[in-house]
């Protein structure tokens, strides 16, 4: 390809190889200026890994990038920092115990002889958030405000630098509705001011209502680079997964009766807890996936934290097969058969610097008990029929969880319960920053654990993949139950509705 | 199939050894060109001397104290309390051994049994009520000297029961007796940690306790249950201690030795930060640490700057296991002139 006059950013061959892995063999890749280019693809694609070349945690093995013409070898996030190229990462990478205004201006601090000027930092932050109509108290920590919030404030520590570039990895996944088309003003408003704008979603709405082009990778390889308006969004799919998309079929909706009448295995009345969520009533029969809804902070995670025994209920009572129980711990919730895949997995859930196969066996080992070992033989051959059948993409089972990409950390943590035989499973966010294939992947397990006769608690913002997987869906507003959803009034317009507070169901 | 397996496990213990063990045959090399009678070994009754194996002797003590010590770090922590364990046991020891009509065995299990209590105390702190592993343990760090002090009456107590001094100072087939102790603890380190599960649940802990309490391991138990270990294998160093001289003397038994042993568990590739750990690699730092005070020693490298070369030493061991400085490493050897 030849250089183009528009061009920001240019890479042409870029390569990267990791022990045994070819991550990135020979990717092209444009940004003009005043471009929103979406970069898709599945996990282990080479998104991050070309992102993270980009922006220089990693050093390219081939390959050359041009940014407004100039060759650079950026090095260190510094450096790339330095020329203009400015990231907000997935999960938010910033640091919770400080203020708001020393994270945004973390590393670049205004100082007078050596010594920081708090006020000016103050303005400076506080401007920068400005740029984004948000008004926040900047000397508060971090850790006081929502996850939606920090994911903008992390974005106005990226723009804080005088970016040429910026690179969203992911900003929308841990936001609402609302938040995302506050998030995508802010993003026009940039691009109008002629900076280009890189994001990776997997949100396919939210690719074609901001994205001018996308560019599609695929193992490591480039696909294409396509104007997205002439791009259809099942060809973008295919072109993603590299076949036409099969899709999975819905769970029948129909004979609602049927469902009604199945026997619950475990039953909340009134079940809450200050601070966290209001008396809420739920029951999950046996052999049933129950979808939970909401906004953010509708008390959702909340209530998966209290049935878990992460904490304890104050109000209420929890009733297991007809029997009244109060879990203290995990531990007593995993002996009585439940699983809990968590929201944050990277911070709750894995053991990043341990292997495959003991991540896998730990939740199993850890019921058992430290003395009944289970044998290294037994152990393998857990590690290895899972990583097959849930499709875990890794050279072997001694491989460290900390070198997956996220689609597969997760499907490791769901091997880690599957491996219980758990008779509840509460997935919360399975989903999320996951690649296409995988999410079906992950959607396909819940089936048949339900067929199976297992139930499901699944709590996820698509409300789309609620709808289409769930048989019942109870909706929470305000650490609230607001409504349940049966049979076939569940459908994604209901959720919204009762989400939004028209009545429904209850 | 088989052989397979015990390739990949192979692996991990070289992984881990590579650089400690590069490091301590470099220094065994340097003695073997320059320091004359390093290497010779007699026998004398039916026991071995010589200078290899006094550094395995003194090397005791510390390698003791680095097994506890691992499981320690794995877990996140750090125990700087051992040191004065040590003082503990021996007292209590040297104490009890005077008093006549006491069978000697619950002698032994007196002294260590209050070791164990005092690991027990630092695991209450730390795994029960939270308290950062540094200030836990630096209580019974600072605390522990007077409480020996308390059980000797402030004073030296020797004995001479030869029961007790043979700990110290007894040879078995002709290697001295506190190796065969270290040797032993080795091996039931090890297969208490990786013959059973308890070994994951240390790592697990260390590497993401929310993960693991997530994933139904107590926690709480598990950083209880290293420290009552350590406070265990504080408690042997501290009876091979007081045994080596023949008393009790509280306020220089096992002075600074907690600094040792939390050297020879990095020096043989365990992380601060907690996660893998390798126990093999701190009986390798330990002898490191030991091979190099003896050289100093035989070189005469007077006693006032013998730790600058040793922190030198310590210094390139612990760089050479820098991912990063051996990356750079290779890429200038990798480099041909042109």
């Amino acid at each position: 390809m030849a250089t183009e006059p528009h061009a920001l950013l240019e890479i042409r061959g870029l390569a990267k190889n990791f022990p045994g892995v070819k991550a990135l063999q020979g990717v092209d890749f444009t940004v003009r200026r005043g471009e929103v280019h979406a970069l898709m693809g599945e996990n282990g694609a080479g998104k991050s890994t070309l992102i993270k070349v980009l922006t220089g945690v990693y050093q390219r093995d081939g390959g050359t990038v041009r940014l407004a013409g100039a060759e650079i070898g950026a090095d260190s996030p510094k450096a790339a920092e330095a020329l203009g190229i400015s990231t907000v990462y997935q999960e938010v990478n910033l640091i919770p115990h400080l203020s708001v205004a020393e994270n945004i201006c973390l590393g670049r601090q205004p100082t007078c002889f050596g010594m920081i000027r708090w006020g000016a930092m103050a303005r400076r932050a506080e401007a920068a958030l400005a740029r984004m109509d948000l008004k926040l108290d900047v000397t508060q920590p971090l850790s006081s405000y929502s996850i939606a919030l920090q994911q903008m404030i992390a974005i106005a520590r990226a723009l804080d630098v005088s970016g040429k570039l910026l690179i969203l990895d992911e900003p929308t996944s841990s936001l609402d509705e609302r938040e995302v088309e506050e998030l995508f003003e802010v993003i026009r408003k940039l691009r109008a001011e002629g900076l280009g704008i890189v994001i990776v979603t997997h949100f396919m709405d939210q690719v074609y209502a901001i994205s001018d082009r996308i560019t599609v990778l695929r193992d490591g390889q480039l696909v294409g680079e396509f104007d997205t308006a002439k791009l259809p969004r099942a060809e973008l799919v295919s072109k993603m997964i590299g076949k036409e998309l099969s899709q999975v079929p819905a769970i029948q909706h129909g004979a609602a009766e049927a469902q009604t009448k199945r026997e619950p295995l475990i039953e909340l009345r009134n079940y809450g807890r200050r601070g966290s969520v209001a008396g809420i009533n739920l029951s999950i029969g046996k052999g049933e996936v129950v979808g939970l809804a909401g906004l953010l902070g509708s008390g959702r995670t909340e209530t998966a934290r209290l049935i878990f025994g992460i904490d304890k209920a104050q109000t209420g009572e929890m009733q297991l097969d007809g029997q009244p129980v109060q879990f203290s711990s995990p531990r007593q919730a995993i002996r009585a058969g439940f699983a809990f895949t968590p929201e944050n997995r990277k911070v709750d859930g894995i053991i990043p610097r341990l292997s495959i196969r003991e991540n896998i066996v730990l939740a199993l080992q850890a019921r058992r008990g430290a003395l009944k070992t289970i044998p290294r033989k037994e152990q393998e051959e857990l590690a290895d029929k899972y990583i097959k059948l849930i499709g875990i993409s890794t050279p072997g089972a001694e491989q460290l969880v900390v070198n997956l990409s996220g689609g597969n950390q997760q499907k490791v943590l769901l091997a880690r319960w599957l491996a219980t035989e758990p008779r509840l499973l509460i997935l919360d966010e399975p989903t999320r920053g996951i690649d296409v294939g995988a999410k079906a992947e992950i959607l396909k397990l819940v089936q048949s654990l339900q067929e199976q006769g297992k139930s499901v608690l699944f709590i996820s913002s698509e409300l789309e993949e609620v709808a289409r997987d769930s048989q019942r869906v109870v909706v929470l507003r305000d650490r609230t139950k607001v409504g349940e959803l049966t049979g076939n009034q569940i459908s994604e317009e209901n959720i919204m509705h009762t989400i939004a507070g028209h009545s429904h169901g209850e | 199939m088989g052989s397979n397996r015990f390739q990949k496990r192979e692996v991990r213990w070289w992984h881990s050894l590579v650089w400690p063990v590069a490091g301590l045959a470099l220094l065994l090399v340097f003695n073997l060109l320059f320091t004359e009678g390093f290497f010779r070994v007699e026998i004398r009754d039916g026991r071995l001397y010589g200078v290899l194996i006094d550094i395995l002797n003194h090397g005791s003590k510390v390698m003791l104290l680095s097994l506890g010590m691992a499981l320690v770090i794995a877990t996140g922590g750090v125990d700087l309390s051992v040191g004065a364990v040590m003082a503990i046991a021996g007292a209590v020891a040297a104490q009890l051994i005077n008093k006549d009509g006491l069978p000697f065995p619950v002698v032994i299990v007196a002294a260590l049994a209050v070791a164990v209590l005092a690991g027990s105390w630092n695991g209450l702190l730390v795994g029960g009520f939270k308290v950062q592993p540094i200030v836990a343990t630096l209580i019974l760090m600072v605390a522990g000297r007077g409480i020996a002090q308390l059980i000797t009456g402030g004073q030296i107590i020797t004995f001479t029961d030869g029961r007790l001094t043979y700990i110290g100072n007894g040879s078995l087939l002709g290697l001295p007796f506190p190796v065969w102790l270290s040797l032993a603890m080795l091996g039931l380190t090890v297969a208490l940690t990786r013959k059973t599960a308890i070994g994951l649940f240390i790592e697990s802990v260390g590497d993401n306790q929310t993960a693991s309490t997530y994933s139904g391991v107590n926690a709480s138990t598990v950083k209880f249950l290293v420290y009552v270990f350590s406070g265990l294998c504080a408690g042997m160093a501290g009876l091979v201690a007081a045994s080596n001289i023949k008393c009790a003397d509280s306020n220089h038994a096992g002075l600074f030795l907690e600094l040792d042993a939390i050297l020879a568990v990095v020096v043989g590739g365990t992380s601060l930060t907690g996660g893998r750990f390798y126990l093999a690699g701190a009986i390798v730092g330990a002898l490191f640490i030991q091979t190099l005070t003896t050289t100093m020693y035989m070189r005469n490298v007077s006693a006032d700057i013998a730790p600058v070369p040793k922190a030198l030493a310590i210094l390139a061991v612990c760089l050479l296991q820098s991912p990063k400085l051996r990356g750079q490493l290779g890429a200038i050897f990798s480099k041909k002139p042109a």
